[in-house]
């Protein structure tokens, strides 16, 4: 093995550079060129970070439109999912509670009208995004306590959906952080 | 049909078409003909100048196999210091701790096997130091030591009477330098111009919207989950792994992360049939393979868009499938997808969590990493179905009376031992591994470590069985996703797995460099009318047949007490 170790030693050293040097400084100094600057996206309201565009960020108040449920309370430094399983009793226990609060602020629905979106936790517990259904079911609610038009709230929600990839690959979704801040300059128009 | 569904089929199209290109490719620039990305010739100089090495050293299985063995330790003992004190170290913005010793013991060997479990946490338990120079390097080299010992076999195939595989650094440095490095370079600028960061700014501090402060983890990722996929390492930037919006921001990058990680194995099968000369060999075996994969993803993508049955019953509506654990951008078909080529090679990212998945998909994802020689992981998936393929050989010479023959050379009983002994290693492993888990469980609830015992898993009953096995299948199949409720940070779990993952690596490429090297040492037995043909269909089947008993044989009691046994009791309700 001796014969091999200097070799071993003399080309990690030199692989070190070429991998952990030279190929993630060209990325990043590439990446100043993407929307960000390669810092992540954020948005900008008034001059102040509210939010980055891919992050979600947790939404409990009723004068929003809420996101999906986070096992990780939405903590963007450390990410993660439920981790339970589908027959856990504890967890169908949750789920159970949270249709329970979705009835609670929305007493116009039915069960069937729920998305399982809203109601499950995601992987990251930072997923930006719910899907069109779960934004459409929050409209009456969200134009009640800030006294805006139904059919208003309704067409921003329509503006916001985004269709899915190339228009035929993958879900259509609204960004939730995104929905939330036009709602908040409609209201102040 | 659905747009999820269109999804998936079409990434599966873009996969097969770049797969075949890169095997044609890869088996040209293996074989040292001119290739388009000959450009890099100087740099490759370069590299074996400054790395004091002859390219064109003649190798005989034992060197080639030191060389390897030589270099990984030293990467263990390289990233074992630095990783406990990577506090002390530089680019580490967030200030993050050093390792206990048991956590890098783990972590290291972790990445040193391309397994990439991960008993920290990114955004808490690394520095960028580490991230870039210890996981980012291994992503690297890792893969690159999986493909340097296929060539390696391939190579033993082709030559007629040989005792030359090659040089070990020749391969490892060109499967850097022609395949990993610009095909990674590509895919982090398409990840950064999509919201991935690549910048080395530190946290951000901020209030959302509805008045909350919020602290948010990024760094310069794009780069390592580029590679990371590429190499099917899997370690990921962020505790999310890559369902983590700032890992994978959207469909189209969701696109091509699991197109990346799937084209090299892929790639691989094809580049043995041209490079051995042998087209027909390499469909066959490409045929056994996609047919494995496809009996793994089909059934899990129909589980999981159909919904999970005990939410069914409280009246919500799933018109996507079972949303728990998963993303909205990517739904449930795209994650079943991908949580079937994260396990069949030994990837083990995630975009959703495997352990909110249901029941049989849970099922299919285990016996996918038992079974881990279905494309499998960069260039080690071929060896392990190498392995299946001396057995094979073996049985059917003894079914039909003739004298085991594969690529013209007689296999004996020594190949035949170690073909055996590699098979019996995994089975072993895990159960043995599980087993005792259990009984600590058991028998120690209240030991005192940094997790109590009791305290290990997140879910009661089968589901919580089968978290301790999927951590010791994936430990020995080097994948490193995980059912992650496992609480699995503390000594037990970061020593018993790092142990199964440092065996599960190394041996199971030890056993099929040495079968090669020995058959290809053996006298040349042309073809004749006598010959068992490998290149058939019948072949193929018989392969199947094989790998399919044996792993019935080894693993149906462990996932009848698992997931099975999850599922028939979700039924009875």
């Amino acid at each position: 093995m001796k014969k091999y170790l200097v070799p071993s030693i003399r080309l990690t050293l030199v692989l070190i550079v070429l991998l952990c040097v030279i190929y993630p400084l060209f990325i990043a100094f590439t990446g100043k060129l993407a929307k960000g600057k390669g810092d992540g996206e954020a948005i900008i309201v008034y001059g102040k970070t509210v939010g980055y565009a891919l992050v979600g960020q947790n939404f409990s108040k009723p004068q929003y439109f809420w996101g999906r449920p986070s096992a990780v309370a939405y903590n963007a430094n450390g990410s993660g999912g439920s981790n339970k399983g589908p027959t856990n009793p504890d967890y169908l226990k949750d789920v159970e509670k949270r249709i329970d609060t979705l009835l609670k602020y929305h007493p116009y629905l039915k069960r069937s009208d729920i998305p399982a979106d809203l109601v499950t936790a995601s992987g990251s517990g930072l997923d930006p995004d719910i899907s069109p259904e779960a934004a459409k079911i929050q409209v009456k609610r969200v134009a009640g306590f800030r006294k805006l038009d139904e059919q208003k709230v309704a067409d921003l929600v329509n503006s916001h959906v985004e269709a899915p990839l190339l228009g035929f690959m993958g879900p259509a979704k609204v960004n939730v952080l995104k929905l939330n801040v036009a709602l908040d300059e409609l209201q102040k128009h | 049909m659905n747009t999820e569904l269109i999804g998936i089929i079409v990434t599966f199209g873009i996969t097969l078409i770049i797969a075949i290109a890169l095997g044609r490719y890869m088996a040209k620039m293996y074989a040292g003909e001119k290739v388009w990305t000959d450009f890099m010739k100087p740099v490759e100089k370069l590299l074996f100048r400054l790395g004091g090495i002859n390219p064109s050293e003649h190798m005989n299985w034992k060197q080639f196999l030191k060389a390897m063995m030589t270099i990984n330790i030293l990467w263990l003992v390289y990233g074992f210091f630095l990783l406990i004190y990577q506090d002390k170290l530089p680019l580490n913005p967030d200030g993050n701790p050093g390792m206990t010793a048991d956590l890098s013991f783990n972590t290291i060997i972790s990445f040193v096997a391309n397994c990439n479990l991960q008993d920290y946490s990114g955004e808490t338990g690394a520095s960028y130091f580490a991230q870039h120079f210890i996981f980012m390097f291994l992503h690297f080299t890792s893969a690159a030591t999986g493909m340097a010992c296929a060539i390696a076999v391939f190579k033993a195939f082709r030559d007629k009477t040989t005792t030359d595989l090659g040089s070990f650094w020749n391969y490892f440095v060109k499967s850097i330098t022609r395949v990993l490095l610009p095909i990674s370079v590509v895919i982090a600028l398409i990840l950064t111009f999509n919201g991935t960061p690549s910048s080395y700014a530190g946290k951000d501090k901020f209030i959302s919207l509805q008045g909350d402060t919020v602290t948010l983890s990024r760094g310069p990722a794009a780069q390592m989950i580029a590679i990371k996929h590429l190499g099917t390492n899997g370690g990921g930037w962020f505790g999310a792994n890559s369902a983590h919006p700032l890992e994978n921001p959207n469909y189209l990058t969701n696109v091509v992360e699991i197109v990346s990680q799937f084209i090299i194995p892929v790639g691989m099968v094809i580049a043995l049939g041209f490079f051995v000369r042998r087209k027909k060999l390499g469909l066959i075996i490409f045929g056994v393979m996609m047919t494995g994969v496809l009996m793994l993803m089909i059934p899990t993508i129909i589980g999981e868009v159909g919904g999970n049955p005990e939410i069914a019953k409280m009246g919500i509506s799933q018109t996507t499938g079972s949303m728990e654990g998963k993303e909205l951008r990517f739904g449930p078909a795209a994650t079943a997808y991908w949580s079937t080529l994260t396990t069949v090679t030994s990837t083990g990212s995630v975009n959703g969590m495997h352990d909110s998945m249901m029941p049989l998909s849970g099922c299919w994802e285990l016996l996918a990493m038992m079974i881990n020689g279905f494309f499998g992981g960069d260039g080690v998936g071929f060896l392990n179905y190498y392995i299946y393929l001396i057995i094979a050989v073996f049985i059917s010479g003894l079914m039909v009376g003739r004298t085991p023959e594969f690529m013209g050379h007689k296999v004996e009983a020594r190949e035949v031992k170690i073909a055996a002994f590699i098979t019996l290693l995994s089975p072993f492993l895990i159960k043995a591994g599980t087993a005792l888990a259990c009984y600590i469980f058991y028998t120690y609830p209240n030991a005192d470590w940094a997790v109590k015992p009791s305290a290990w898993l997140n879910n009661p009953g089968f589901h919580g069985f089968s978290e301790m096995l999927y951590q010791f299948t994936s430990s020995n199949a080097n994948n490193g996703s995980g059912f992650e409720g496992l609480a699995d940070n503390n000594i037990f779990w970061n020593v018993s797995a790092g142990i199964v993952i440092f065996l599960g690596r190394f041996l199971p490429i030890i056993g099929p460099i040495a079968i090669s090297g020995l058959l290809a040492q053996k006298k040349f037995i042309p073809e004749s009318a006598g010959t068992l043909r490998t290149d058939t269909v019948t072949f193929g089947v018989m392969t199947f047949a094989v790998i399919l008993i044996l792993n019935a044989l080894s693993y149906f009691p462990a996932l009848a007490l698992g997931p099975l046994a999850e599922y028939f009791s979700m039924l009875k309700h």
